[in-house]
């Protein structure tokens, strides 16, 4: 027998009918493995949530934009892989929010830099990129160190994250601003920083003030350093 | 639903058998051919689907028969890639310097690998061809801060510079100005002094305060005669190459409130052969010892 879609073609709330069908199929593909997201990210050991530090650095990065022209996002590619160093991990971006991947590459892929250069390095290059990459296209952010960082509601920024799932405790919170300090201070004690956020990076304070520069260096130097892959099983990422 | 489908006198094929005001129109199929490759396709994706992953399942996605993954292809291409100068780099990690030096072929290797790695790593500090800048030392001279032997470049790449990594090269110079070791009026006298020693010293100025404040202050790190001392990293001031610019300004800056540079410890991101590489590639820029 023919299909005589004339039935679904003359009848408005059959034609809503099917097409709800049609539309729930594939918002079923697509959302239901959501619920399982859990599961669909790497179970590799390191990644911490941000420090107030970096979390403040990480705003002013998405303020400025530089993900317009920066990605933080290594892909499975071999030259990739030789160039910014392993793949990127769905691991090293859960708590990113949002999350800055992406492949449009006007200037480098971000997702490693953190230790590849000194603070020195960052500090000149952000005041005036072409100081230290002669034929760089950045434009220059001098600015951010002539701004004093606005950290004094750096406890709500961490209680946001903490709404939609990055695991600070209250600990965490209740310290986000003494944290937030003794990092933007190379020569503070940082034990009890180091001690709930490993392999943070002090800024190196080149004001009398908490720069913006500060926080966007601390956040630069932590990307893409958690994760150890000496100590990662590579079968496991192999999905 | 159609109702009058009609045969065309024309084109002699049938008509769709709708009509709107007066104007018909022919029933054209799609050509044999173009619906057998339509079918195809569809036959070709059933394939795709039972061969590659597709259907999410939680955790990932059905595997496939031919069990293909794009990071598993990705870090076989690398390795497979690195497998092609395997040998040479493992032999470059296993034998010594002078062995590596001895070897022609291994030697072009060695310095092929270093010259690319340095321009992806260290180049963005050190410049195109190892000429420094201000804050970060030149590499084609033979003045060093902590050596300019094949081992001691390896162990400054491997280790760093006042870095993260525990065996990184480690050394203060003090805060004369910020502490207050020294006056304002010291650290000129000082600052007359040091340039004499690279000849840049207007002539006439007395020098001989600033020449005691030097051997009580300075001469402990940097040698009596200016002429550095690499266990403590530093620089022979008796020299054309300053690191921080060789201007009274620029000196009088240094000791007011010292700057010192870091450089990262590079273990964590090359390998050993890697790091031999770079630093035969470093040595050869002009100033190896």
């Amino acid at each position: 027998m023919r299909f005589r879609h004339e039935i679904l073609e003359k009848n408005a709330i059959y034609l809503l009918l099917a097409s709800l069908v049609a539309v729930a199929i594939g918002g079923m593909v697509e959302i239901i493995p959501q619920f399982f997201i859990e599961n669909t990210i790497e179970p590799v050991k390191g990644v911490r949530p941000y420090t107030p530090l970096e979390l403040a650095g990480r705003n002013i990065y998405i303020r400025e934009g530089c993900y317009l022209c920066h990605s933080q996002m290594i892909r499975a590619l071999r030259d990739e892989i030789e160039r910014y160093g392993h793949y990127s991990l769905a691991a090293e971006s859960m708590y990113d929010h949002p999350f800055q991947w992406g492949s449009k590459r006007i200037g480098p892929d971000l997702a490693r830099v953190g230790g590849k250069y000194s603070n020195d390095w960052h500090y000149a290059h952000l005041r005036n990129p072409q100081s230290m990459v002669p034929e760089s296209l950045m434009p220059h952010y001098a600015f951010l160190e002539e701004t004093p960082l606005s950290y004094d509601r750096i406890d709500a920024d961490l209680r946001t994250n903490k709404t939609v799932g990055v695991p600070y405790d209250d600990a965490d919170i209740a310290n986000a601003k003494a944290d937030l300090e003794s990092q933007a201070n190379p020569d503070a004690d940082h034990t009890s920083l180091l001690k709930r956020y490993p392999k943070a990076v002090a800024a190196s304070h080149t004001k009398p003030y908490i720069s913006e520069m500060d926080a966007l260096v601390a956040y630069l130097q932590m990307l893409g350093t958690l994760v150890d892959f000496a100590d990662t099983n590579e079968e496991k990422l192999d999905r | 639903m159609p109702t009058k489908i009609e045969k065309d006198v024309i084109s002699g094929r049938d008509t769709t058998g709708h009509e709107w005001d007066g104007i018909r129109e022919l029933n054209t199929p799609l050509p044999k051919w173009w619906v057998y490759v339509y079918l195809a396709t569809i036959v070709w994706a059933l394939g795709m689907f039972v061969l590659y992953p597709a259907i999410p399942l939680g955790t990932r996605a059905t595997t496939g028969l031919l069990g293909f993954s794009s990071r598993a292809q990705a870090m076989a291409g690398f390795q497979e890639m690195n497998a092609l100068h395997a040998t040479q780099m493992q032999e470059i990690g296993r034998v010594s310097f002078a062995d590596i030096e001895k070897n022609h072929d291994l030697m072009e290797v060695a310095l092929t690998a270093g010259r690319i790695t340095f321009a992806n790593n260290c180049q963005p500090c050190h410049g195109p061809n190892g000429e420094g800048r201000i804050g970060y030392p030149a590499l084609d001279t033979d003045v060093w801060r902590w050596g300019g032997s094949l081992d001691a470049i390896q162990q400054t790449i491997t280790h760093g510079i006042r870095s993260a990594d525990p065996d990184a090269r480690n050394s203060q110079m003090p805060n004369f100005g910020g502490d207050k070791l020294l006056t304002p009026a010291q650290i000129e006298d000082v600052a007359d002094y040091v340039m004499t020693l690279y000849g840049k010293a207007k002539p006439g100025v007395d020098t001989s305060a600033g020449e005691k404040l030097f051997g009580d202050n300075c001469a402990p790190c940097h040698g009596a005669k200016a002429e550095g001392n690499r266990d403590v990293g530093a620089p022979p001031l008796a020299s054309r190459v300053h690191l921080y610019g060789d201007s009274r300004a620029a000196v009088v800056a240094q000791i007011t409130h010292p700057r010192m540079g870091v450089m990262p410890n590079w273990n964590h991101r090359l390998s050993p052969a890697t790091i031999k590489a770079v630093a035969l590639y470093v040595h050869s820029l002009g100033g190896g010892e």
